[in-house]
């Protein structure tokens, strides 16, 4: 038997190849170099590698603006305009947590680089997926995601939750993955194929007389992702992790994960079955009303701001899946709005957090952000704007994220998906808004005034920018997220 | 056809003010004055809008300084202002408000963001009055909200935080229904050409053929929103609290105009976009006015407080304005539009005293005051002329558009006009009540030791007054500026023959 080497288009994974390399470089730095890599040396490398591959993306664009939408390696991976932004989101999300991260190890007293190699590794994982064009790719990508997540989450040794929050993660995670690929095969069983072009070929051009076996697998596909997502019911670790994780590690996690798991998603629902969307509709109508309303609803009785932002994630997730309901370019446009306005947001809000759960990681309860802008106005209002942009307040971006995916729902006929959705907003608000408050309550305890080092100022100061520019003009972003998903393969 | 810069600057004007005094330090006063110069800008430049506004430029349109510019396509964002007679109005009333507010609220003349904050609202309510697009104008409406929750929540009375929250999740529940609404209504239009952008465009959406059904659903949609922010019974519970726990400037900008956008809302949107859906639609919506007038008269009555006093007689007057707004007459359209500007003037004017009572005596509790008028003549002197409009006394503002509301009503839907002429009665009884209770007497104790009004608070009213007294013996300009609108929108959305 001769084995075959498949066609490889390097310019398709560079991304990805940048990611691991430079994990791996840094690795080696570690075990060979004498003495510790020193943390500055790591975080520049991280950045010097998202920056990469955010040049790689440009010229990937510019590839498929010359030659079209491709696929490599067997078919396997595929190179489109709509995993070009994707991929420019993770690795933007990267920088913006190496940053964070930076000041975070300086004050925990971190030292080694074990962090950014397991950082950069998971954003990896995470690029692949969004390229991914069969299933066993998006399994890939989804276990380098994880299992460098895994270890993240418990990172924080001093803090026990931290350990517990890790083996919630692994082993529900484990779970998930398992059901993923039952379902991967089921679905293999039922066309004869894992990959998303074949499969969406062959359900385009024949009729399943006896489609069981292809719902169970598609069905199980979606608890899958479901999961990662932390979309209710499947949500019940996400609180936990989002605590007991290192605060920059919940950024992280918010940020790439959504882009990853939802690019990986739309290839599969819409890509792949999108000619069984009569089928899968229902029950993502059911998925959205359950995330958004439980996400909303529980977050108002949290009294620690990461249990809330976990459940206020929960809620954006319900949101972003409202885009791939709908089932349309529009909709496909509007998740990658959705999830290119939100990750900027999340990683920056989640930088406030590191600051104020001071030395420890520890202290996030909501007591602790009163009176915050009348002590520190610039942090403060930067919060503020923040909570606002996640409630989706006018003149910044969340409105229009939220504005995009309703439309796109609006215009597929769900009305009413839509009403309860933005009712969910409502009762998000309320959280959103009592926080805000806190901020600016005069009677706040005796604290410290908190230091802002420069790196994390760099990155609240790009989200707070991000959501109020583009916010007020968010044309080039719409124009951006539209121009990528219309050579989008439905 | 005039330039739409104008406004546009009646845009920027209250914007750049807001930056400018937030940028003041805390010096005596700086961003005070700032504040106060670009209202007073925007004053005279809504004044100068007025005089030049045209009231039939194209054909069969009265909307003038008209312009329209796509910011983002697949979105439908655009920016497009134009103004009618109808909206004419409200612009004045909003810049009228915001002057007399800062104008009231001197004592908070140290606090930069207090005064930006009002001048924000300023900007964003002159936008949602001067947007003639569906997305600019919610976008606009959502955009009030914030600056009201932080004057509320920060300058507020004891319950200032459950005030806060209740308003803002109260209308941001409200809009939901709207912005469906709007998306709805939108990609119906849209699928109709097929081709076509995504638009929200006023004058392009007003043309969308529906089916009756759909015209009820999304005008309930619309209805429900608006009722809210006006408020209409039964959506009004959160006004009571709300304008209770604002600071006074708060206060005013919230019922002298905010309300408004709500009733604005009804007639612009509401009626004017879905005129199949009236003919179900008014009885029930007529129904809800007047007993709001009723529920609203008597709960002002029995309330403890002067604000929530306020509060209650409003609820009453903007049943009166959805009277007007959904009876079809063309009379009692005008009456309402009216309504709106005079109620507008004349809630400036009583919250404006009771702040200046409050700021003496440290409570609005009615029980507490007895025989004001004895140590404060003036004061009370201008309260009677106040009260006297808002019961609608002949030559006083409020009479003329309570008069033309309910004769309007009466020949459309002539039970609901009688049934509310006792909400005119009920209106004497309560405010001749309140102002006994307070003003009469025999004053004692901290009573009898309350200064009367100062130099600054009687100017300060000078124009309540004026405005009170000319449009009630000659409200003929504004009367002219309406009438062309509202009889293009009652034209367009009643069939030839039932207006009346």
């Amino acid at each position: 038997m001769k084995l075959v080497i498949p066609s490889i288009h390097y310019l398709a994974i560079l991304p990805v190849l940048i990611f691991f390399g430079a994990a791996l470089a840094l690795v080696l730095a570690s075990a060979l170099a004498r003495g510790k890599v020193p943390l500055g040396v790591a975080t520049l490398t991280v950045i010097a590698a998202a920056a990469a591959s955010i040049v790689a993306n440009y010229f990937q664009w510019r590839c498929v603006a010359k030659a079209g939408a491709s696929v490599t390696i067997a078919h396997a991976v595929v190179l489109d305009d709509f995993s070009v932004v994707a991929s420019g989101v993770i690795a933007l999300s990267v920088i913006m947590t190496a940053l964070v991260a930076h000041d975070w190890a300086i004050r925990e007293r971190v030292s080694g680089v074990e962090f950014h190699i397991l950082a950069l590794a998971s954003a990896s994982g995470a690029l692949l997926m969004t390229q991914a064009n069969d299933l066993i790719v998006i399994f890939l990508g989804l276990e380098i995601l994880s299992i460098g997540l895994y270890v993240l989450v418990a990172f924080d040794r001093h803090r026990s939750t931290s350990s517990e929050a890790a083996l919630k993660y692994f082993l529900l995670g484990g779970f998930a993955s398992a059901i993923f690929i039952y379902g991967a095969a089921l679905v293999y069983g039922a066309t004869g194929s894992t990959n998303l072009s074949t499969i969406s070929y062959f359900l385009g051009t024949n009729v399943l007389l006896h489609p069981g076996l292809l719902y169970a697998g598609g069905a199980l596909l979606l608890v899958g992702f479901a999961f990662k997502i932390a979309a209710v019911p499947f949500h019940l670790w996400s609180p936990d992790v989002y605590q007991g994780a290192p605060t920059p590690v919940t950024g992280l996690m918010a940020s790439i994960v959504k882009v990853g798991a939802f690019a990986a998603l739309i290839r599969v629902l819409i890509s792949a079955l999108g000619t069984q969307l009569d089928t899968w509709r229902p029950i993502l109508w059911i998925l959205i009303v359950l995330t958004t309303l439980v996400g909303a609803s529980l977050a108002v009785v949290q009294r620690n701001v990461k249990r809330m932002l976990a459940y206020s994630s929960i809620n954006h997730a319900g949101f972003i899946l409202l885009g791939v309901w709908a089932g349309t370019i529009r909709g496909t446009a509007a998740t990658l709005f959705y999830v290119i306005t939100y990750a900027p947001i999340v990683v920056a809000t989640f930088a406030i957090v590191t600051l104020i759960g001071g030395v420890g990681d520890e202290h996030h309860s909501i007591e602790r952000y009163q009176g915050l802008a009348r002590r520190q106005p610039w942090l403060g209002a930067a919060l503020a704007v923040l909570l606002l942009s996640q409630l989706g307040a006018p003149l910044t971006t969340g409105f229009y994220a939220k504005f995009a995916v309703l439309a796109s729902v609006v215009d597929a006929g769900g009305g009413a998906l839509a009403l309860i959705a933005l009712i969910s907003a409502a009762i998000a608000a309320f959280f959103y808004l009592r926080w805000a408050m806190a901020l600016y309550s005069d009677d706040g305890p005796e604290a410290d005034r908190i230091v802002v080092p420069r790196a994390t100022a760099v990155v609240i100061g790009f989200g707070v920018a991000v959501t109020l520019v583009f916010g007020i003009w968010p044309g080039p972003l719409v124009t951006l997220a539209q121009h990528a998903t219309v050579l989008f393969t439905p | 056809m005039h330039s739409s810069w104008w406004l546009t600057f009646l845009l920027v004007v209250p914007l750049v003010g807001a930056i400018g005094a937030a940028l003041t330090r805390k010096r005596e006063g700086r961003a005070y004055a700032v504040a106060i110069a670009a209202s007073v800008l925007e004053l005279a430049l809504s004044l100068v809008v007025a005089f030049l506004y045209n009231d039939h430029v194209a054909k069969a349109q009265t909307f003038d300084f008209a312009t329209r510019h796509v910011l983002s396509a697949p979105f439908g964002l655009a920016y497009d202002v134009a103004i009618d007679g109808i909206s004419l109005l409200m612009v004045v009333l909003t810049a009228l408000t915001v002057l007399l507010a800062l104008l009231g609220a001197r004592d908070r003349r140290q606090e930069p963001a207090f005064v930006a904050w009002l001048l924000l609202l300023t900007c964003f309510t002159m936008g949602s009055f001067l947007s003639h697009d569906l997305l600019e104008f919610f976008i606009f409406f959502e955009l009030t909200l914030i600056p009201c929750y932080f004057i509320i929540s920060q300058w507020g009375g004891k319950e200032r935080s459950k005030a806060a929250l209740k308003f803002f999740i109260y209308t941001f529940t409200g809009s939901a229904f709207l912005l469906i609404g709007i998306l709805y209504l939108a990609f119906a239009h849209q699928h109709q050409l097929p081709g076509s952008a995504l638009t929200f465009s006023y004058s392009a959406l007003s043309a969308t053929a529906m089916s009756h059904g759909t015209a009820v659903w999304l005008f309930i949609a619309f209805a429900i929103a608006f009722a809210v922010k006006a408020p209409i019974w039964p959506l009004h519970t959160w006004s009571p609290l709300t304008y209770a726990e604002a600071p006074t400037a708060g206060s005013i900008e919230m019922s002298a105009l905010l309300a408004k956008l709500g009733t604005y809302g009804l007639l612009r949107f509401a009626v004017g976009l879905f005129p199949l859906a009236l003919v179900s639609m008014r009885p029930v919506i007529l129904t809800l006015a007047v007993i709001g007038i009723l529920y609203g008269s008597m709960l002002a009555c029995t309330t403890p407080d002067l604000k929530r006093f306020v509060a209650y007689s409003s609820l009453a007057q903007m049943g009166f304005i959805t009277l007007g707004v959904m009876s079809g007459s063309t009379i009692a359209t005008v009456g309402a539009v009216l309504l709106m500007f005079n109620h507008g003037v004349i809630t400036i004017g009583f919250f404006l005293i009771i702040g200046f009572i409050e700021k003496r005596r440290g409570s609005i509790l009615i029980k507490d005051f007895k025989g004001l008028q004895g140590p404060a003549p003036i004061m009370a002197a201008l309260f009677t002329v106040v009260m006297l409009a808002s019961i609608g006394l002949p030559g006083l503002s409020g009479f003329v558009s309570e008069y033309l509301i309910l004769i309007g009503t009466f020949a459309t839907h002539s039970w609901w006009a009688v049934v509310a002429t006792f909400g005119v009665v009920a209106a004497a009884l309560y405010l001749l009540w309140a102002y006994q209770r307070v003003f009469h007497g025999k004053a004692e104790g901290a009573n009898a030791e309350m200064a009367d009004a100062t130099t600054h608070e009687q100017w300060v009213l000078v124009p309540v007054i004026l405005l009170i007294v000319v449009l009630g013996v000659f409200p003929k300009p504004v009367l002219d500026r309406i009438t062309p609108s509202v009889q293009q929108l009652i034209h367009h959305v009643a069939p030839a023959g039932v207006n009346k």
